[in-house]
Order: structure tokens, then sequence, then C-alpha cells
């Protein structure tokens, strides 16, 4: 399988204090990556340093064979790699609707975008409901689902979500961990970075442990669910 | 006081004319003004002397190169949106990129304010310059004969043009793809580099804007007044910020209220207070220091989350 995003030995510092050193992992075409780890462990560093928002103090990151070490966070939304950050950024003194129409601030494609918002409306019929109000006066879990909707107006080809179960009610989290298999399915490939590790080794097909900044475990969600190391630590007895 | 003065309706309509046209024009400053705020929460500081070029931008197209109305009046908002641009890129931007404070900024904009000023001193000198009649005719019309309502043709335009740049940037940060993209901006710099926003881009289209805002507000102002000087700045500049208070940081639609609102408190002052003129500040200032005391987020506050 062609390699989508191949990182290699990502660092990231804040001042003197290395929240990723080393990090080396790569996603494949039509898969969901998990990367999973504690608080602190630097998930959210790597994902904002992948996308171009923080500053990479060493290493390489390709996306489609294209070096974007160096490029500007615009730029490498426009070639399909878009992330929901953690928190999940909305707009909130803009409408749903015009959250959703910055999604596909990178497309001129006027035809694909109309297709593209009915199809959002249809994953998530809420924000069609909502589409007139205020982004900041949605629920929670009405928040993540603009924030991903948002993130599918550009058609992404990889799509780095940081913690999407953040917050929300185990209710609302299976709802969104299956929008985001079914995501995957229709074939935008993902990567997910999750504390909730159970639920995203569920939907995952491979998952790499992030522990202080760097990968410690790898393997397919089987392997990581059975190794012990994984389930001492993240996923508790049950 | 003299009571006479309120049962007189054709002295009430004539102040509110005047009213009217002061505050379209503290509107019109003071929305550029607030844009920029809105945007980049900084206060930029050369925007006084930014309208203050614009009007000799005016006048020389107009008095010295003998072009018509129209042409001046877009010189005036070319010249505007070009020297914002400069101070987006030599004063702002620098700063921006070392993570500068906005303290930082606001003092970089107080250089740049200085050194447009001192240039316009060197250029022009200390003396005044005035239009020639041929640019406007300075005979007012009067509506129900001569003892009726005065209200000058700087007066008209002064109130078509404001509606016209009051309701045209209303639906081009509204409407437009680059006004949202513009907002998106103002709410999270971060969430639009996102959504894929060449953020530094957006943020010269709205100094373009607010700087055009500016242009027309001097050139305006110079033909109301026909007193174009160097320190013209002055006059506007502290009212601009009181305006830009009163109607709530980086809010637009309160900038045009906040507008309205001290051009016919400054009016009614003079023309019905004792000793008007003179205390007209005092007075216009005592009101928006009392609407702050019970709204200090301002008129159409509704603190940050709404700005811009």
């Amino acid at each position: 399988m062609a390699k989508l995003l191949e990182v290699e030995g990502l660092q990231v510092r804040y001042g003197g204090i290395e929240a990723v050193r080393g990090l080396s992992f790569s996603a494949e075409e039509g898969r969901i990556e998990t990367i999973i780890g504690a608080n602190g462990a630097g998930k959210s560093s790597a994902l904002l340093a992948i996308s171009g928002i923080v500053r990479k103090a060493g290493g390489s990151i390709r996306f489609r064979g294209e070096d974007i070490t160096h490029m500007r966070a615009d730029r490498i939304v426009r070639l399909g790699l878009v992330q929901v950050p953690e928190g999940r950024a909305i707009l909130s003194p803009l409408t749903v609707a015009e959250n959703l129409e910055l999604g596909a601030w990178t497309r001129s494609d006027a035809a694909g975008v109309r297709a593209e918002l009915e199809r959002v409306y249809g994953l998530f019929p809420r924000l069609s409901e909502r589409r007139a109000q205020l982004a900041g006066s949605l629920s929670g879990g009405e928040q993540q689902m603009l924030a991903i909707g948002r993130a599918l107006m550009a058609s992404p080809k990889l799509l780095l979500l940081d913690e999407p179960s953040m917050g929300l009610a185990p209710m609302l989290v299976s709802l969104i961990f299956s929008t985001i298999a079914g995501i995957a399915a229709s074939g935008t490939s993902v990567l997910l970075v999750e504390q909730n590790a159970r639920a995203a080794l569920k939907i995952a097909d491979r998952g790499l442990v992030l522990s202080h900044g760097a990968a410690s475990i790898e393997g397919t969600s089987e392997e990581l669910l059975a190794n012990p190391a994984v389930v001492e630590a993240f996923l508790g007895k049950v | 006081m003299d009571l006479s003065l309120f049962a007189n309706p054709v002295f009430l309509v004539q102040n509110l004319v005047d009213g009217l046209s002061r505050g379209a024009l503290y509107g019109v400053y003071a929305m550029g003004f607030t844009l920029i705020f809105g945007v980049l929460d900084i206060l930029n500081l050369a925007h006084a002397a930014t309208f203050m070029w614009c009007a000799f931008a005016g006048y020389l197209v107009m008095a010295v190169g003998g072009l018509p109305l129209p042409a001046g009046l877009a010189a005036a908002m070319l010249a505007g949106a070009l020297i914002a641009l400069l101070l987006e890129l030599l004063a702002f931007r620098p700063l921006r990129r070392e993570g500068a404070d906005k303290l930082s900024s606001m003092i970089s904009s107080i250089g740049a304010s200085l050194i447009l000023v001192s240039l316009a001193e060197a250029a022009f000198g200390a003396q005044t310059r005035r239009f020639p009649n041929s640019v406007l005719d300075p005979k007012p019309f009067y509506i129900g004969g001569f003892s009726g309502v005065r209200i000058s043709r700087a007066q008209i335009l002064i109130l078509a043009a404001s509606v016209v740049l009051m309701v045209g940037l209303g639906l081009f940060i509204r409407r437009t793809k680059m006004g949202k993209a513009i907002r998106a901006v103002a709410a999270s710099q971060k969430a639009a580099r996102l959504l894929g926003i060449d953020v530094n881009g957006v943020i010269v289209v709205t100094f373009l804007v607010a700087g055009a805002l500016a242009g027309a507000a001097g050139i305006l102002v110079a033909l109301l007044t026909n007193n174009i000087v160097p320190g013209m700045g002055n006059q506007i500049e502290l009212r601009g910020l009181a305006v830009v208070i009163l109607g709530g940081m980086g809010n637009i639609e309160g900038a045009v209220v906040g507008g309205f609102v001290l051009g016919l408190v400054e009016t009614f002052t003079i023309a019905y207070a004792p000793g008007g003129s003179d205390i007209k500040d005092a007075i216009a200032f005592l009101i928006l220091f009392i609407i702050l005391l019970v709204k200090p987020n301002g008129i159409m506050g509704r603190g940050k989350a709404d700005r811009a």
C-alpha cells in the first residue's frame, strides 16, 4: 500500500521542553491509524507540527511523496491534509453554515462544494437543523460534529483528528467513532489521536503508543489490544 | 439656556442634519479603526495620520491636478489603502513574526504616525490648504426657504458616501467569502490556518479596507471643513478611539452607532447648551463615560466572542 504520510524523527520543542523527541511513523492510504498515549505524551504537539502550526525542531515530513516539512499551514491544507485540532477550533461568532463554507476555503469547484455540503448535512442532520445558528451556541457534541464536517468540506486525503471524544458523553463518543469509521470506509484516510484507547483501537487498523514524545509500541490494533503493556497502561482491567 | 430654541423645529432639524453628517464622518473613520482591532487585537494609532495624508492626496488630485470630485475620492481611498498596506508590511508584520506583544505593535504604530505627520509637515508646511470652489460648490441648499434648514453639498456627499460605505462594508464582512475569512481570522488565527486560510493575506486585505475607509473619512472631512493641515488628524484621533470603545471594541456596527451618537451629542451640546462649543468635549465625553458605566463593553459589545 502506498505511504500517504511519512514522519521521520520529528522533534518539537517549547523553550527548553522537548514535547516530541524523534517520532517516526507512517500512515497508509485507506486506513485508520491511531496514536494513543497519556496526557502530555506529545500527541497534540506532533499533530500541530505535521499541520505546520507549530515549528519543528527537527525531522522531516512527507505527504503523498511531497516534502511538507517547511510548508506553510494553508498550503498543507491545499494538499489534502486537514486537521480537526484538540478543542475543535470552532469559529464561535460565525454560523454553522459559515463554518462549513470556510471549511471549503481551499476549493473553487462550486458544484463539488455544494454536493459536499449536502453530504455533511446528511452525515450530521443536527448541523442541518442548526445551520443558521451561531457555532458558539452548539453543545459540545454538536461542535465536534461541526469540526469534523467542516474538515470534510475540504475533501481531505488524510484527516487528522485530535481527541474527538474529549468531553463527550459515552453515547456521543460512540456516534462520533462510528462516523469516523464511516468516513474511512468511504475512502478518506484517518489519523486519529486519542486518550480513549479502547474506542480508538476498536475502529483503527493500526496504532502506535506515544510516550514521552516518541513511539514506544507499534502494531495492528489486534496486537495492541492484546499487548499486556498497552492493556495495563491504557485499557485497564476489564 | 434659551428655551425658545427647543420650540423651534427648523433649528432642531438643522442640528439633526449637522449632527448626522458629523456622526457619519466619525462612523466611517471608526469603522476602519475598529476593523483592525477586531482582526488583530491591536490599536493602529497611525489611522489618524493615514486619514490626514488621504486628505492631502485628494487635495493634490483635485485642487492641484484639477481632476473632478470622483477622482479625488478614489485617490484618497487608494492612498489610504496604500499607506495602510505599508503600515502592515513595515510596522506590524515584522513584530507579529517575532511574536511581539500587542503593546509593541501599538508603540510601532505611534512611531509610524509621527513619521507620517512629520513627512506631511515637511512636504506641505503648516499653512492651511483649501479647495477652490470649483471642486465642490460651497453654496448650500435650503429646505423651506432661506430661513429653513441649510444643507451643504459636502454634507449631502458625506451622508450619501457614508451610507454606501457602511452598507458596503457590512455586506462585504457578512456575505462575501473574504469577509467570512476576515471574521475567521478575527476569531482565531490558528483555526483559520487549519482551514487553509492564508492569514497574512487576509490581514493585508483587512488593512487595505481599513486604509480605504480612513481615506474616505479624510477626504470627506477635508471637503466639509475645507481646512487641510498636517495636524488635522489630532481632531479626530481621540474621538475615533472614543467611538470605537463606545461601540464595543472591534464591533463594526457599534462603530457606526457610536459615531452617530458622538456626532449628535456634540452638535446638540453646541446648539443647546450655554457656552456649548467650549464645553462640547466635556459634555460629550461625560455622556460617553456614563454610557460605558452602564454598558462597559460598549453599546453593541457583548464580549469578545462576537467581534468583527
